[in-house]
C-alpha cells in the first residue's frame, strides 16, 4: 500500500506532463482538422503541381545534401582514425561539435558573409578568374550551409563507429602488410558498412526538415522546402488550405524518415561520444599521409570559413551603436525569458516522464511494459516527427478563430521549443535519475520517504547536475531557435533570431552580422557550461 | 532558486509594457517596414503629426504590403490598428471585402494622382512607377523594353518581390500581364532564368542591390533620385522600357476599430496635407498624391517619364489575383 502510495505522485506527474505532450500534438492536429473539415475543397485543390514540386525538391536537396555531406564524411573520418595523433586533432573534433550548438540563422549569414556575392570570397574568385562570382542563392547556398552543419556531424558519426574496431584487428592489418586500400576494404568498411545507413537517415532527416537554412538561403519559390512553404502558406498568402495540403505531406514524409531510421537503430539526435584514440599499429605510406594531411585540412577550412567569416563580419559590425538599441535590448531580454521559461518547462516534463516511466518499471517487475511506460519511453522521440513549423501551424490556424494569433507568440514559443528540447534532456538526466532510484528505492520505502520530500532530499542531488546541463542544452536550442517565433513573431514579440532575420531583411546587414555574432557567443557560451557541467561528474 | 521566482514577475512585466499605455490619445499604425526605418517617412510624420494631435503615433511594421493586408486579416476584428498604411489600389477590393474597413468621411479634393481616384475607403498617400533600377557600373546596356529583359537571359541577374507579400512583386506580376496578356505564363518562365532572389519585401531586394549582390532590381522610377539627393551619385538609373510603366497608388484605411479613434479621422486628414505630403518624396522615394509646401527636388523632374501608364483597375485585379499569383508560383517553382 505504501508502495503504491509512493507511485502515485511520480504517476501523476508522468500523467500530467503526456496531457500536456497531447495537448500541444493534439491542438495542432485539430486546428489543422477544423480548417481541413471548413475549406476539405480547397485543401484537395492545394495538392497541385506547386505542392509536388515543393516535395521534390524538398527531396531532391535532402537526398543531395546527405550525399555531399556523408560521402567526404567516411573520407574525413577515416583520415582521422588512421592519425590518431594528428596534430591538432583534438582541436579539429572540438571545432567539429561546434556547428550543432550554433543556431541556424548565425551559420547562414556566416555562409553569406563568406561565398555570397559581396562575400569575402567572391573578390578573390573575381581576381583569379575575371568573372563575378554567382552568388550562392539557391540550390547552392542550400547544399553549402547543409554541408556546413551536417560534414562534421557525419564525421564525428564516422570516427565514433571507426573507434569501435578493435585494437588487435588494426595490428593485424599491419602485420599483413595492408595498404590503405586493402585495409578499407577489410577493417574499416564493414563496421562503417554497419552504421552508415544511421548516419545517412539521420542527416537526411535534418536535411529534409530544414527551415531557417531554406528561408534564408533558398532565394526564391525556386528552392522551397516543404516546412517554407507551409510557413509562406500561412504568413504570405493567408492561404490555410494549402498550409493543411503541404502539412499532411510533410508529417507523412517525416514519419516515414523516422520509422525508417527507428528500423535501423539510429540515434535521431545526433550526437557522437568519442572515445580517446587508442594505441593504435598504424604505418600509412607517405602518399597516404598527404591525402588524408590534405583531406583533414580542407574539411576544416571548410567547416572554419563559415565560423571566421561570422566573427569577422561581426566584429566589423557597430557594435557599441548596437549594445545600445533598444530593439536589441527588448529582443535579448525577451530571448532570455522565453528560453528560460522554456528549459523551466522542459525540464518539468522530462522529469516527470523519467519518474513516470521510472515507477511503472518497478512496480511491473519482470512483466512486459506497458502502454503508459512506452509512452514515457520512447514516446519523448516521438516529437520528433511532428516539426515545429507544423505544431506551430495547426496552432496558428485553431487560434485564428479565437482572434489576435500574435498574442500567443510567447505561449507558443515557450511549449514548442520545451518539447522540441525534451528528447535530448531527457537523454542526459535519465541515466542519473535511474541510477539514484535503483540506489535509494529501497531505502526510501523503508523509511517511508516519499512524495516532495524525497524528491528535495533523496532525488535531487543527483539530479541536480544532469539537471542544469538540460537547461543549458534546453536554453541554447531555444536561444537559437527560429521556427515557431516567424510564424508567431511580430514587433510586438521578438526573439534574437527574429530581430536577426528582420535586420538581414531591411539590409542592415551589419546589424545582422553583430547580432549573429552575440547570438552565437550566447548559445556556444551555454553549450559549453552544458558540456563541461556533463563531464565533470563527481 | 531565486531565479525561477523573478522570471515570471519579468515576463509578466514585459508583456505588460507591451500593451497600450492609453489607448484613448494612442494611434496604432500599421504599415511596410520600408516607412517606419530611420531613413523612411516614419520618424519625421510621428514627429510632424504628434506635435499637432498631443497623441501618441505608434507605428507597427510588416514586411511589406500584401502581408500587411494578411496581417490585418489574421487578426481580424482583434486588430491593434486604427489605421492601415501602405496598401495599393490592387488590393482595395480584397481590403474592403474583409469588412474590416471603415469609410473614411473625409474630403479628397487635395489629392491628385494619375488617372483620378476616388473611394469611399481609401484615401491615397502616394504613387509611383515600377521600373527596374540597374547598377550602371555593372550594366552597360540595359534592356530597354520589358521584352528585351525577359529575353536577356540568365547574364542579367535581377532581385523580385513575392508577389504574395509584396505590392512591388504583385505590381510586376500585373506589368507583365499588362503586356503579354495570355503570354505571360511564358514570359515567366523566360524571366526565371535572371532571377537571382525573390524576396518576401521591397527593402530586401533592394539591400541585395545596393549591396551588389544582383545588378537590377525591381523598384520605382524615383528610386534613383534618392541616389542623386542622398549620395550624389548618378550610379543608379531606372530603365525605361518601350510598354510603359504599371501605376501604383498607395493608400491608407481606417479600421473599424480606429472608427472610434478620433484620432484616426484626423491622422487620415494630416495624410493629405504638407505636414505628411512635403515628407514623402524624399524619404518614402516616391510622388506625392497631395500638395507639398515646396516644389518638389528638381532630381525628380529628370526621371524617366513611362511611355504608357499601365493599370488594372481593382475589381480586374481582386478577380484574379489568386489565380495569376498561383500561376506564378506554378512557374517559378520549376
Amino acid at each position: 500500500m505504501t508502495a503504491f502510495r509512493a507511485q502515485r505522485g511520480r504517476l501523476a506527474a508522468g500523467g500530467a506532463a503526456l496531457a500536456g505532450i497531447g495537448l500541444l500534438l493534439g491542438g495542432a492536429f485539430l486546428g489543422l482538422a477544423w480548417e481541413a473539415a471548413a475549406s476539405w475543397e480547397g485543401a484537395l485543390a492545394a495538392f497541385d503541381g506547386y505542392l509536388l514540386r515543393v516535395t521534390r525538391f524538398t527531396l531532391w536537396q535532402a537526398g543531395l545534401s546527405t550525399i555531399l555531406s556523408v560521402g567526404p564524411a567516411i573520407l574525413v573520418a577515416r583520415a582521422l582514425a588512421r592519425h590518431p595523433r594528428f596534430w591538432g586533432r583534438e582541436f579539429i573534433l572540438q571545432l567539429f561539435a561546434v556547428p550543432l550548438a550554433l543556431p541556424a540563422i548565425v551559420a547562414a549569414l556566416g555562409v553569406l558573409a563568406l561565398y555570397g556575392r559581396s562575400g569575402y570570397f567572391a573578390p578573390l574568385f573575381a581576381a583569379t578568374s575575371g568573372d563575378m562570382w554567382p552568388g550562392i542563392y539557391g540550390l547552392s547556398g542550400i547544399l553549402i550551409a547543409h554541408v556546413f552543419f551536417n560534414l562534421p556531424l557525419a564525421t564525428r558519426l564516422c570516427l565514433a563507429s571507426l573507434e569501435t574496431i578493435p585494437a588487435d584487428q588494426w595490428r593485424l592489418s599491419a602485420q599483413l602488410g595492408m595498404g590503405a586500400f586493402a585495409s578499407f576494404r577489410f577493417i574499416e568498411w564493414p563496421v562503417l558498412r554497419a552504421s552508415l545507413p544511421g548516419i545517412a537517415g539521420l542527416v537526411f532527416m535534418l536535411c529534409a526538415t530544414s527551415f531557417t537554412i531554406v528561408l534564408t538561403l533558398g532565394g526564391g519559390p525556386g528552392a522551397t522546402t516543404l516546412e517554407v512553404a507551409i510557413y509562406q502558406a500561412l504568413r504570405f498568402d493567408f492561404d490555410p488550405a494549402r498550409a493543411i495540403a503541404l502539412t499532411l505531406v510533410q508529417v507523412a514524409l517525416t514519419g516515414t524518415i523516422v520509422l525508417a531510421l527507428a528500423r535501423l537503430g539510429a540515434s535521431t539526435m545526433g550526437d557522437a561520444s568519442l572515445p580517446v584514440a587508442s594505441r593504435r599499429a598504424l604505418f600509412p605510406g607517405a602518399g597516404e599521409k598527404v591525402l588524408n594531411t590534405t583531406l583533414i585540412l580542407l574539411a576544416l577550412l571548410f567547416v572554419a570559413g563559415p565560423m571566421l567569416a561570422t566573427v569577422v563580419a561581426g566584429l566589423a559590425a557597430d557594435l557599441v551603436r548596437l549594445a545600445g538599441e533598444r530593439p536589441v535590448h527588448q529582443a535579448t531580454l525577451t530571448s532570455f525569458i522565453l528560453a528560460s521559461l522554456a528549459a523551466v518547462l522542459c525540464l518539468m516534463v522530462s522529469g516527470a516522464l523519467i519518474m513516470t516511466r521510472r515507477a511503472l518499471e518497478l512496480a511491473r517487475g519482470a512483466r512486459i511494459p506497458g502502454f503508459l511506460e512506452r509512452m514515457s519511453d520512447s514516446g519523448a522521440a516521438m516529437v520528433l516527427i511532428v516539426p515545429p513549423i507544423v505544431i506551430g501551424a495547426g496552432w496558428f490556424i485553431l487560434l485564428l478563430h479565437f482572434g489576435d494569433v500574435f498574442a500567443f507568440a510567447p505561449a507558443m514559443v515557450v511549449a514548442v521549443n520545451a518539447v522540441m528540447a525534451m528528447p535530448f534532456a531527457v537523454r542526459v538526466i535519465r541515466p542519473a535519475y535511474d541510477a539514484a532510484s535503483a540506489r535509494h528505492e529501497k531505502l526510501c520505502l523503508a523509511l517511508g520517504i516519499s512524495g516532495w520530500n524525497r524528491f528535495r532530499l533523496v532525488d535531487w542531488p543527483a539530479l541536480r547536475r544532469p539537471a542544469a546541463v538540460g537547461f543549458a542544452f534546453a536554453m541554447a536550442l531555444s536561444l537559437g531557435d527560429l521556427g515557431v517565433i516567424a510564424l508567431f513573431g511580430s514587433d510586438d514579440v521578438r526573439t534574437l533570431p527574429y530581430l536577426l532575420l528582420q535586420r538581414m531583411g531591411s539590409y542592415r546587414t551589419a546589424d545582422a552580422a553583430g547580432i549573429a555574432l552575440f547570438l552565437a557567443i550566447l548559445c556556444l557560451g551555454l553549450m559549453f557550461i552544458a558540456g563541461r557541467l556533463g563531464k565533470s561528474r563527481t | 532558486m531565486r531565479t525561477t521566482t523573478t522570471i515570471p514577475v519579468v515576463a509578466f512585466g514585459l508583456f505588460a509594457a507591451a500593451l497600450p499605455a492609453a489607448a484613448q490619445d494612442t494611434l496604432t499604425v500599421y504599415t511596410y517596414e520600408s516607412f517606419t526605418t530611420e531613413w523612411g517617412p516614419g520618424p519625421a510624420i510621428e514627429e510632424a503629426f504628434e506635435a499637432e494631435c498631443d497623441c501618441d503615433l505608434e507605428f507597427v511594421s510588416v514586411a511589406d504590403g500584401v502581408a500587411l493586408l494578411n496581417r490585418v486579416r489574421l487578426e481580424g476584428e482583434n486588430t491593434e490598428a486604427d489605421i492601415v498604411l501602405g496598401l495599393d489600389t490592387n488590393l482595395i477590393n480584397d481590403a474592403r471585402e474583409t469588412g474590416l474597413f471603415a469609410p473614411h468621411g473625409i474630403s479628397l479634393d487635395n489629392i491628385d494622382v494619375p488617372g483620378g481616384f476616388e473611394d469611399e475607403i481609401f484615401v491615397p498617400f502616394d504613387y509611383g512607377y515600377f521600373a527596374f533600377v540597374y547598377d550602371t557600373e555593372a550594366i552597360d546596356t540595359p534592356p530597354e523594353s520589358l521584352t528585351e529583359l525577359v529575353e536577356a537571359g540568365s547574364e542579367l541577374g535581377i532581385a523580385i518581390q513575392d508577389p504574395r507579400t509584396s505590392t512591388p512583386g504583385l505590381g510586376l506580376l500585373l506589368w507583365i500581364k499588362a503586356v503579354f496578356g495570355e503570354d505571360a505564363a511564358d514570359a515567366w518562365s523566360e524571366l526565371r532564368d535572371n532571377v537571382v532572389a525573390v524576396t518576401p519585401g521591397w527593402s530586401e531586394s533592394y539591400g541585395l542591390f545596393t549591396r551588389g549582390e544582383v545588378p537590377m532590381v525591381l523598384s520605382y522610377t524615383t528610386s534613383p533620385a534618392y541616389h542623386r539627393i542622398d549620395e550624389d551619385t548618378d550610379r543608379y538609373r531606372a530603365a525605361a522600357f518601350s510598354e510603359g510603366h504599371y501605376l501604383q497608388i498607395e493608400v491608407a484605411g481606417r479600421t473599424v476599430k480606429g472608427q472610434d479613434n478620433a484620432l484616426a479621422g484626423e491622422f487620415l486628414t494630416f495624410m493629405t496635407g504638407p505636414g505628411f505630403q512635403d515628407v514623402i518624396p524624399e524619404t518614402n522615394w516616391m510622388f506625392p498624391a497631395g500638395r507639398t509646401s515646396e516644389p518638389l527636388n528638381p532630381a525628380f523632374d529628370d526621371l524617366v517619364e513611362p511611355a504608357e501608364t499601365l493599370l488594372f483597375s481593382p475589381e480586374e485585379v481582386a478577380e484574379n489575383r489568386n489565380a495569376w499569383v498561383d500561376e506564378w508560383l506554378s512557374i517559378m517553382s520549376q
